[in-house]
């Protein structure tokens, strides 16, 4: 039994990762489950400078998901190599780092500074966050936007290059296109759905920042749609998130088309969600007779 | 070590309006510290998150605990109806809880308002020191008052002035001439901040209990931050996390 996927040349054990913004940088949950046992530990977004973040409350509950308005708070790239890097490279695990900025130029810093390091083995660019006002999204909206800031990072980039795309859009094909023609060599989907939630007992709303990111299993059947549409539109692989709790789900995005998924908001509610993941697609692929993971890829 | 567990419930009772009072058989019991909580998982797939929870008592052979808590929404809804023998996931131990040897030899006081009452008896209980507890209460339900008893002069504010001092617990230190050398509180973010002031006013220190939405309980989510006057170590954005640096704070080290 063979789980191992491929992505860009990078090859990973299996194909369970962590969701951007929901596992640190895997310190935290390192107390809970082994990171090697996962394909990847894709990392909290990180910036050319600290980021503050957004105030108080950034979390709220809604029916079947939640909805956060974090705003990348981030240490900036100077902590997060002197820190976060050394601790993962502990782990035989793949490191993929998350970048966001607010300007090409903050994307193109952080992406420099990290082709110093061989241990990173893919990088993701959030042009996806709906929860910061500058920079983030906007690259992730219109696609020569995103054709644009793609193409100036694949520029720099010594690491294959993952953009993270939001669902916020109104043709997730025509996004996915400008980013595999730009050169991307891989798409990650899909960053939260933006979303309300309003306190009627206080009369305000349930997030500081009034609208947040929807995330969690509400939104899985969204994201799978999404990924399958990507699939069809793309040659490049895409690594399908959104709402997975369990590997039948983690299964749902494979065949929908995805080479790998990520683990996001469930981490939160089960801190052993990831190798759970692992172990369920195992046994799956033992039930079925599945030779190879990457023999579920696509087959819908 | 934090872990999610099963648990059992082993006895439950409204103790108040809207206030419950629940013992939960669980081993993390053994490495509980008072001002520490615990995540309570609702069984309903619809309400996800952890709920926190603080820790109001540790029985003695370390094998169960104590959490009194207010029915807020859906989760602490669904926790009400929990009966004895029943199983529930639970998350901790959680935070960095109060440290007990700063009052050592001490006068202090030992304050909790509303909600924020039950987290303060363990560490009635556990402390070592001259203690002043000084509880605040909505109304005449006054829940845990017998129990604090046990451990040192209980002072009782009520808004309604129905038992004790009438208003707050700042009100009741004042009515009643206290004095401390160091404060422990834990409640509602008005009387943090005025436990703040008085601590500052007065050269004292004194270490607060804060609260926040939260989402993993675990410091990865940063969803939980408080403002911090020296830079985290964590982020290094002056965002301290409440659930993992806290949730007690020395109330210097804090906007709030």
């Amino acid at each position: 039994m063979n789980t191992q996927v491929t992505i860009a040349g990078v090859t990973f054990k299996n194909p369970v990762m962590t969701a951007s913004g929901t596992f640190g940088s895997g310190m935290e949950y390192s107390e809970f489950v082994d990171l090697n046992r996962l394909g990847a530990v894709v990392t909290k977004g990180v910036a050319n400078v600290p980021w503050p973040g957004n105030p108080t409350p950034r979390v709220a509950e809604v029916y079947g998901g939640m909805l956060n308005a974090i705003g990348l708070q981030n240490p900036g790239i100077d902590v997060f190599m002197e820190r976060d890097i050394p601790f993962l490279k502990q782990y035989d695990t793949k490191i993929i780092v998350n970048v966001c900025g607010k300007t090409v130029e903050d994307y193109v810093e952080v992406v420099e500074r990290l082709g110093e390091e061989e241990a990173v083995a893919m990088l993701e660019i959030n042009v996806s966050c709906p929860n910061v006002k500058e920079g983030a999204i906007a690259f992730g909206q219109k696609a020569d936007a995103l054709f644009q800031i793609t193409k100036e990072i694949k520029a720099k980039a010594k690491q294959p290059v993952i953009m993270k795309l939001s669902p916020n859009v109104t043709d997730i094909t025509e996004m996915s296109k400008a980013a595999e023609a730009a050169g991307a060599d891989a798409l990650s989907m899909i960053n939260t759905i933006t979303g309300m939630k309003i306190d009627i007992h206080r009369r305000k709303f349930a997030l500081a920042n009034k609208t947040g990111g929807m995330s969690g299993p509400a939104i899985k059947p969204v994201a799978v749609r999404m990924v399958y549409q990507a699939a069809h539109a793309v040659k490049i692989p895409i690594i399908g998130m959104g709402g997975i709790a369990t590997a039948e789900d983690a299964i749902e995005f494979l065949m929908a088309g995805a080479s790998a998924v990520s683990i996001g908001a469930m981490n939160f509610v089960n801190p052993y969600t990831t190798v759970e993941v692992v172990e369920g697609i195992e046994a799956y692929m033992k039930q079925y007779g599945v030779e190879n993971v990457t023999d579920l890829i696509g087959v819908v | 070590m934090k872990q999610k567990v099963k648990a059992r419930v082993m006895e439950q009772k409204q103790i108040a309006p809207a206030i419950y009072d629940m013992w939960i058989e669980t081993e993390l019991a053994g490495q509980a510290r008072p001002g520490q909580f615990i995540c309570i998982y609702p069984k309903d797939k619809s309400t996800l998150l952890p709920r926190p929870i603080s820790i109001c008592e540790v029985r003695e052979d370390g094998k169960a605990l104590r959490v009194v808590y207010r029915v807020a929404g859906a989760g602490t809804g669904e926790f009400s109806g929990y009966k004895a023998g029943d199983s529930i996931f639970v998350l901790g131990t959680l935070g960095n809880g109060f440290p007990l040897e700063k009052a050592k030899g001490k006068k202090v006081f030992l304050m909790g308002g509303g909600i924020g009452v039950p987290p303060i008896l363990e560490l009635a209980k556990q402390m070592e020191a001259d203690k002043q507890i000084i509880v605040g209460y909505r109304d005449d339900k006054t829940f845990l008052k017998e129990d604090f008893e046990k451990y040192g002069k209980v002072y009782i504010a009520t808004e309604d002035g129905s038992v004790g001092t009438k208003g707050n617990v700042m009100n009741a230190i004042v009515e009643n001439g206290l004095e401390a050398d160091v404060i422990y509180a834990c409640g509602p973010m008005p009387m943090l901040r005025a436990i703040k002031a008085y601590a500052s006013e007065h050269h004292i220190k004194a270490y607060i209990s804060l609260e926040e939405h939260m989402a993993c309980g675990v410091g990865a989510c940063l969803g939980c931050v408080v403002k911090t006057k020296e830079i985290d170590h964590h982020s290094h954005v002056h965002n301290a996390r409440i659930c993992t640096d806290g949730p007690v704070f020395e109330a210097d080290d804090v906007e709030i």
